[in-house]
């Protein structure tokens, strides 16, 4: 089963700072990290590769810097990364940016299944994997929560829906997402971080890709970022004391007070 | 301290500390409580490749030594031992086949040991042969093409979980310690039990048990080596072992040392952090000073002995006794500087004090290395004079 894996590289959101003159992220100085819904889609893949055999490829889109989470997958067992990386595709959008990552996955032969994290922790979309499915012209699920079982060109999953989860089949080649109930992600090992140290990891161009100018990067972005805030603070708050009595009657008086009930 | 390590060493030095932090550190005072075996976390290590360390590539490990070796059982013994012996005793079970197994013998059994799908154990120990291995009972006859056990091992690291066990019986009682002979036993094979699992003052999550033989029969080509070296085996496997035991000790010493100097910090007393009062900086560049020099003293051994030289025995004696006394002193202390809040569960020093005494007793108690570094002295001053 030859799998790809779309991963991000992302700050560490365990310590971010606002900026609070432009709103923006203050990202100098800040860790990054794999994007941690993509460390599930990691564990999947090398899972089902180690029941079925074949391949699995890590893929990325970013600056040069981004080879480091190449290595971290590449530690945990991934057999072959892709690096996309050219200035032109800077200022993506999730259009954009599953276009490109569409380019990229064309180049893998045989492919059977690319694998998503649901969404990354910096942007929050969830809208790659979809964006993706639709560039290579493959069917989707959403929300994966577990492979049930693969077999005959086909696979069978189950996909977290708000109250349950539905059972899916689906005709391989096919996209999913995953969400972090699927499996718990494996420590790197001593011999993959040992491949991991010594990979070279060759960056491929907007040119290498053949990709339209147009469509990638910023001019390939139809959404435009008009501004930038953070959320003004909560309003007064105040906690209501005593026994849950007293606290309720206390509550109703709030409420009668500014004529809601 | 840089101790000039290899990228090699580092990397295994990382993940297995990663380890420790991630999976380990969480639920140590659970796997204690319980007297649970840590499974979840030996499939971790197994998965990380840290199993094989100190095995040859051909047979499916790393290809490193025994100071490779140490690296690992250091950094997971920051976090528990009980865990940390687990994994270091399928080595102890492993030194025998890999000193003396043949090519087939070595084939069959050590890539399931590197790859961690299956642990080691040694059986060596007896109700009544501890320190004194010429007391052993367990005998092995020969009977057509093959040996029949019988007897009972005592107090075995990884008893029930281990697959593969390495065991010193007697094949020629009459001939005393030139009697004995290693096997090598797989879990399930008829005649092959285990007793009662022991329940300990500390490293409550490692398993202990009895090993019963009766009338178990094994083919004839488990005997390791040949008839009569069973002791040698012994030995040459206990002094390939215990600075592993250096590095749980030295590794245990570390972490009782980070919980006592972040507490001290934190701490305030008479208006200040304890930390301040000279009392107890005291106490702590002492417990600092000791755990560096006991693993200056293990990292020195564990390299001596990976250039394969031919005396080991006092090397290897001196790196588990002094770092054994050196774990059980810092951790005293550490309980001492935690005060009131020391002596109890919640806080790990608790754990990390009981847990320290074994070290003092285990693969030789601390005056039978006494005994070892002793005699070979006697030995080279004899040889001076010749």
């Amino acid at each position: 089963m030859n799998i790809a894996v779309c991963v991000k590289q992302v700050p560490d959101a365990s310590d971010v700072k606002i900026d609070k003159a432009t709103g923006t992220m203050v990202r100098d100085g800040v860790p990054s990290i794999l994007n941690p819904f993509d460390a599930y889609a990691v564990e999947e893949a090398i899972a089902l590769k180690e029941k079925h055999g074949g391949n699995v490829t890590a893929l990325t889109m970013g600056p040069p810097q981004a080879a480091e989470v190449l290595r971290h997958v590449v530690a945990m067992g991934v057999d072959d990364v892709m690096l996309l990386s050219d200035r032109a595709f800077a200022g993506a959008d999730t259009w954009a940016t599953s276009y490109t990552l569409g380019l990229g996955l064309k180049r893998l032969d045989n492919l059977d299944l690319v694998i998503c994290g649901k969404q990354a922790i910096d942007g929050d979309t969830a809208q790659v994997g979809p964006g993706v499915a639709v560039n290579l012209g493959l069917p989707f699920v959403a929300y994966v929560r577990k492979v049930i079982e693969v077999g005959g060109g086909k696979m069978k999953v189950e996909r977290l829906i708000e109250d349950g989860y539905e059972v899916v089949e689906v005709e391989l080649p096919a996209v999913i997402t995953v969400v972090k109930e699927i499996n718990s992600p494996r420590m790197p090992s001593l011999k993959g971080k040992m491949k991991a140290k010594k990979l070279e990891v060759a960056p491929l161009s907007a040119a290498d890709l053949g990709a339209i100018l147009e469509n990638i990067g910023l001019p390939g972005s139809p959404t435009k970022v008009v501004k930038v805030f953070s959320p003004p603070p909560k309003g007064k708050r105040e906690t209501l004391v005593g026994t849950p009595d007293e606290q309720v009657s206390a509550l109703v008086d709030r409420l009668a007070g500014i004529k809601v009930i | 301290m840089d101790y000039f390590l290899t990228d090699e060493q580092q990397e295994i030095r990382a993940l297995a500390r990663q380890i420790a932090e991630e999976k380990v550190k969480p639920v140590r005072a659970e796997l204690d409580e319980k007297e649970e075996f840590p499974w979840e976390i030996m499939k971790t290590l197994a998965q990380a490749d840290l199993f094989g360390l100190y095995i040859p590539e051909e047979y499916g490990g790393f290809g490193g030594g025994s100071f490779d070796n140490c690296l690992a059982i250091e950094e997971l013994s920051k976090a528990c031992i009980g865990v940390s012996v687990s994994f270091a005793a399928s080595g102890l079970g492993a030194y025998p086949i890999l000193l003396y197994g043949n090519d087939e013998q070595k084939k069959k059994y050590l890539p399931r040991i590197a790859s961690g799908q299956s642990l080691a154990a040694f059986g060596l120990t007896e109700a009544n042969a501890g320190s004194d291995a010429g007391g052993t009972a367990t005998t092995a006859v020969l009977d057509g093409n093959e040996y029949i056990l019988n007897g009972t091992k005592q107090w075995i690291t990884n008893g029930g979980e281990a697959e593969i066990y390495s065991v010193i019986a007697m094949t020629n009682p009459s001939r005393g310690g030139r009697g004995a002979s290693a096997f090598v036993v797989e879990k399930g094979t008829p005649g092959f039990s285990f007793g009662k699992k022991e329940k300990k003052m500390g490293i409550r999550s490692s398993a202990t048990t009895e090993l019963v033989f009766e009338n178990c029969r094994i083919p004839k080509e488990n005997l390791l080596g040949r008839e009569g070296v069973g002791f040698m085996v012994a030995m040459r496997t206990l002094d390939k072992s215990r600075p592993g035991i250096g590095a749980q000790a030295v590794g245990l010493a570390a972490g009782a040392l980070e919980e006592s100097v972040n507490y001290a910090r934190e701490r305030r007393q008479f208006g200040s952090p304890i930390i301040s009062f000279q009392a107890v900086q005291h106490m702590l560049a002492d417990m600092a000073t000791q755990t560096e020099a006991a693993r200056a003293l293990v990292y020195a051994v564990a390299r001596y002995l990976d250039s394969d030289p031919k005396e080991i025995s006092k090397a290897s004696a001196m790196s588990k006794l002094f770092s054994s006394d050196v774990a059980m002193k810092v951790t005293v202390d550490a309980v001492q500087i935690l005060g009131g809040y020391g002596y109890m569960r919640e806080y790990p020093v608790e754990k990390m004090m009981r847990d320290a005494k074994i070290l003092q007793i285990y693969e030789g108690t601390n005056q039978i290395q006494r005994n070892v570094i002793g005699a070979a002295l006697i030995k080279e001053a004899a040889g001076k004079k010749a």
